[in-house]
C-alpha cells in the first residue's frame, strides 16, 4: 500500500466578540489599569466579573473597584510555556483571589521557579505597556509583599469604552486524507479517477472515502472511472469569491464520470455559460503540472439520455 | 386515555458495548475507516441489521480534525441512506447516550446505536482544548488542559487530600489492566513534570480510538442481549464555567447527578470513572462515596486509554460489559467534559438478580 498523504492543516479564525455591559466595564478597567468586580445580593464580589449570579441565576450589574495585590489560591508551576501564553519564559499558572474579591482570576505568576511559588503567596499585578482592553492587558501577576487594595464602589463609565474584542486564535493539524481518498488523490495526479465499489450493492463512488453510506460497510475494490462524464446538473454562478481568478458567470456542475454511480462536481469552461445543459457530455481539463482537473469541458459527443443519469440526479 | 396516571417510565439497558484499539496514530485511517469496524462488531453482537436500528446517535468534536460538521462524514459508516433518525451531540458520546435514552424512554425507538469517536492526532491536543475555554477572560492566556488539571491537583495537594505517591499509585492501578484495547498497560514511569505537580504517569495518553453500544427498551433488550445492563438512571450536571468560582477539591455536580440517577440508594460493586488525570479521581471518589471495597476502572480507564469524545461513552459501555458478562451487579458509569470536571454524568446500571 502507497504511504498515506499528509499536509499542514492550519486553522486559523479571528473572533470578533461583542461585550455586554460588565465585560465592557472590567476590560475597559484593565486598559486604565483598574480592576472591576461586581457584587451579587448576597454580597460577594466576583472577578473577573460576570453578567449573572452563577448561584441564584440573578442578573448583577453593581461595580466595584477591588485591590491590584491578591493572593494566590492555587497554582501550577509550567516550566515548557506553549505558544500564545503569557511569557515564554518558565512561569506558574495561579488563580489569585485578588484584595475585596471572593473568588479567583487565573493569570500567570512570574517567579524564579517553583520553590519561589506557594499558596497564599502575596502578588500584585503587572501591566502590559501596552493596553487595549483585553484579560492580556494583565502581562502576569508577579511577587508582592504588600497591599494595594482601593476597594470602592464603581460607576463602571470610562472614556471611549472597549465593546468588543478580536479573539486571535490559531491551531496546527497535520491532515491525513486516510487510505481511500489517498489512492483516489494520487491517481488524479496521474490524470486518472479512481472510485470504489461497494461488495454489497455494487456502487461505485467517486471520491472514495472507504465506506458505503447506503449499506454501512467498507468499500476497498478500486474501479477506474472517466475520464468523459456527463453533466447531471448545474448551476450558473454569478459572484466573484475572493482569491479566485475566474470570470464570473460560470457554470458549475454536477459530473457523472462514466462508470460511477454518484456525481462529483467541478466547473464547466470551452463553451458559453448559457449554454451549458444537463446531459452535456464533458471531459477532464489539467493546467500544466496540476494534480486535479482545472475544469471539464466539452467532449463535442451527443448529449447523454436523460434515461441513462436519472438515477444520480 | 382512562387513566390521568403517567404512565410507567420503559426499562431500557445497554445490550452491546464494542471498542477500538486506542492508537497514538491512525493516519492511515480516515474517520470513518476507523469507526466502521466498532459499529460493525457492536451491531454484530446484537444480531440486528443495521435498518434495525430506531435511532442513531453521535458524539464527535470539530475541533479535533479541525474542519467544519465533520461528523457528517462519520454518518457513511451507518449506512444513512435510505434516510435514518439521527441525531449529533458535539460532546462526548456519553452525552450522545443520553439523548439516545429519553428517546427510548419516549416511545419513539425500541433500540438505539450510539457511537463516540475521535482523533486526537491531526492536532496537538493540549492546545486545542484551549478553545473550550471562556473565550473573554481565559482562553486568550491559552492554559492547556495538562495546566489547569495541575491547578486543580495542587489545590487537593493543599488541601490535604492527596499527595503525590497517592496519585503516582492511581496511574499505576489504573495501567496494571488487562484490557485488551488500552493504549498503556503494565508499568509505565511517573515520568518527569509536565505541568507541576502533574507528571506524565498522572496524565492520559494521547490517542485516537472509538467506542459505541447499543440500547434497547423492554423485551427487545431481552431478546438481544442475555443479560441486559439496565439503565436504572441517569443525570448530568453542570457547574459555573469561571474556574475561579468552583472549590477545585470538590465535584458537587457529580455528586448530584449521581444522587439524581440513585446512585446512593444502594451500593455499587463497580465504578467506571472518566477520570483523565489521576487527581480528578480522588475528587470523584469523595464525590460519588466510594469506598475501597468498589472496583474502579478495572478497563483502566483514561489513564490507559482516552480517546477524546469516546472515553466517556467508553465508561458506560465497560460498566455494562461487565454486567453483561456477570462480573457485576450494580456499576456505575461516569463522563465529564470541559476543564476540571466541569461537567459530570453519571449513570447507574443493573443486572438482573442472580
Amino acid at each position: 500500500m502507497p504511504e498515506v498523504l499528509k499536509a499542514p492543516l492550519v486553522v486559523e479564525f479571528p473572533f470578533t466578540r461583542s461585550l455586554g455591559p460588565v465585560q465592557s466595564a472590567f476590560l475597559t478597567g484593565l486598559r486604565e489599569r483598574v480592576v472591576l468586580g461586581v457584587t451579587t445580593r448576597d454580597g460577594r464580589t466576583l472577578v473577573p466579573p460576570v453578567e449573572y449570579d452563577p448561584v441564584t441565576a440573578e442578573e448583577i450589574s453593581d461595580l466595584v473597584h477591588v485591590g491590584t495585590t491578591g493572593t494566590v489560591t492555587t497554582w501550577a508551576w509550567n516550566h515548557e510555556p506553549r505558544r500564545g501564553q503569557p511569557l515564554d519564559t518558565p512561569f506558574a499558572w495561579a488563580l489569585v483571589k485578588l484584595d475585596g474579591a471572593d473568588t479567583a482570576l487565573l493569570h500567570a505568576l512570574d517567579a524564579p521557579g517553583p520553590d519561589a511559588v506557594r499558596t497564599g503567596m502575596r502578588v500584585r499585578i503587572r501591566w502590559a505597556e501596552e493596553r487595549r482592553g483585553a484579560i492580556t492587558d494583565i502581562a502576569c501577576f508577579e511577587p508582592y509583599d504588600g497591599d494595594d487594595s482601593t476597594v470602592t464602589v464603581h460607576a463602571g463609565e470610562f472614556e471611549d469604552p472597549v465593546h468588543g474584542i478580536v479573539a486571535q486564535a490559531r491551531l496546527d493539524y497535520t491532515y491525513s486524507p486516510g487510505r481511500a481518498q489517498t489512492a483516489y488523490i494520487n491517481a488524479l495526479a496521474e490524470h486518472r479517477a479512481v472510485g470504489e465499489r461497494c461488495p454489497a450493492c455494487r456502487k461505485v463512488y467517486v471520491p472514495p472515502r472507504g465506506a458505503c453510506p447506503t449499506c454501512g460497510v467498507a468499500t476497498a475494490e478500486q474501479v477506474e472511472v472517466g475520464p468523459a462524464g456527463t453533466v447531471t446538473t448545474f448551476c450558473i454562478v454569478n459572484i466573484k469569491a475572493k482569491n479566485l481568478d475566474i470570470e464570473v458567470p460560470y457554470v458549475y456542475a454536477h459530473i457523472a464520470l462514466d462508470g460511477a454511480d454518484l456525481a462529483l462536481h467541478g466547473r464547466i469552461g470551452g463553451i458559453p455559460y448559457d449554454q451549458v445543459r444537463m446531459g452535456l457530455r464533458v471531459e477532464p481539463v489539467w493546467s500544466e503540472g496540476g494534480r486535479y482537473p482545472d475544469h471539464y469541458r466539452p467532449t463535442g459527443e451527443p448529449d447523454a439520455d436523460y434515461e441513462t443519469y436519472k438515477e444520480l440526479l | 386515555m382512562t387513566s390521568d396516571a403517567a404512565p410507567e417510565p420503559r426499562d431500557i439497558a445497554v445490550v452491546a458495548f464494542a471498542q477500538s484499539d486506542t492508537l497514538r496514530s491512525t493516519a492511515e485511517v480516515s474517520e470513518v475507516e476507523m469507526l466502521m469496524p466498532v459499529l460493525h462488531d457492536v451491531i454484530a453482537q446484537t444480531g440486528l441489521k443495521t435498518a434495525d436500528i430506531g435511532f442513531t446517535c453521535s458524539g464527535s468534536c470539530d475541533y479535533l480534525a479541525g474542519r467544519a460538521f465533520s461528523f457528517t462524514l462519520a454518518l457513511d459508516g451507518v449506512g444513512a441512506w435510505p434516510p435514518i433518525s439521527e441525531s449529533h451531540v458535539e460532546m462526548d458520546g456519553a452525552w450522545a447516550l443520553y439523548e439516545a435514552w429519553t428517546k427510548l424512554l419516549s416511545g419513539d425507538a425500541d433500540t438505539a446505536l450510539v457511537y463516540a469517536y475521535g482523533k486526537s492526532s491531526p492536532g496537538s491536543l493540549r492546545d486545542v482544548l484551549t478553545r473550550q475555554l471562556d473565550p473573554y477572560y481565559v482562553a486568550p492566556l491559552w492554559p492547556d488542559s495538562v495546566a489547569l488539571a495541575a491547578l486543580q491537583a495542587q489545590a487537593l495537594i493543599d488541601a490535604g487530600a492527596t499527595d503525590e505517591p497517592e496519585l503516582a499509585a492511581i496511574g499505576a492501578r489504573s495501567r496494571a489492566t488487562d484490557n485488551p484495547r488500552a493504549q498503556l498497560k503494565g508499568p509505565v514511569p511517573q515520568g518527569d513534570y509536565l505541568v507541576r505537580p502533574l507528571r506524565t504517569g498522572d496524565c492520559p495518553p494521547v490517542g485516537d480510538g472509538a467506542a459505541a453500544v447499543v440500547l434497547a427498551a423492554g423485551e427487545r433488550a431481552r431478546e438481544l442481549c442475555e443479560r441486559p445492563a439496565w439503565i436504572r438512571g441517569i443525570d448530568h450536571r453542570i457547574e459555573a464555567h469561571s474556574l475561579g468560582v468552583r472549590d477545585l477539591t470538590d465535584s458537587p455536580s457529580t455528586r448530584l447527578a449521581a444522587e439524581r440517577a440513585g446512585a446512593f440508594e444502594r451500593p455499587v460493586d463497580t465504578a467506571e470513572l472518566h477520570a483523565s488525570f489521576t487527581s480528578q479521581e480522588v475528587v470523584l471518589r469523595k464525590a460519588l462515596r466510594l469506598g475501597d471495597e468498589v472496583a474502579v476502572n478495572p478497563s483502566g480507564g483514561a489513564l490507559a486509554a482516552n480517546p477524546m469524545m469516546a472515553a466517556g461513552l467508553a465508561r458506560i459501555g465497560e460498566a455494562a460489559a461487565r454486567i453483561h458478562r456477570g462480573e457485576s451487579d450494580r456499576a456505575l458509569a461516569h463522563a465529564t467534559s470541559g476543564p476540571c470536571l466541569q461537567q459530570n454524568l453519571v449513570a447507574v446500571l443493573e443486572g438482573d438478580p442472580r
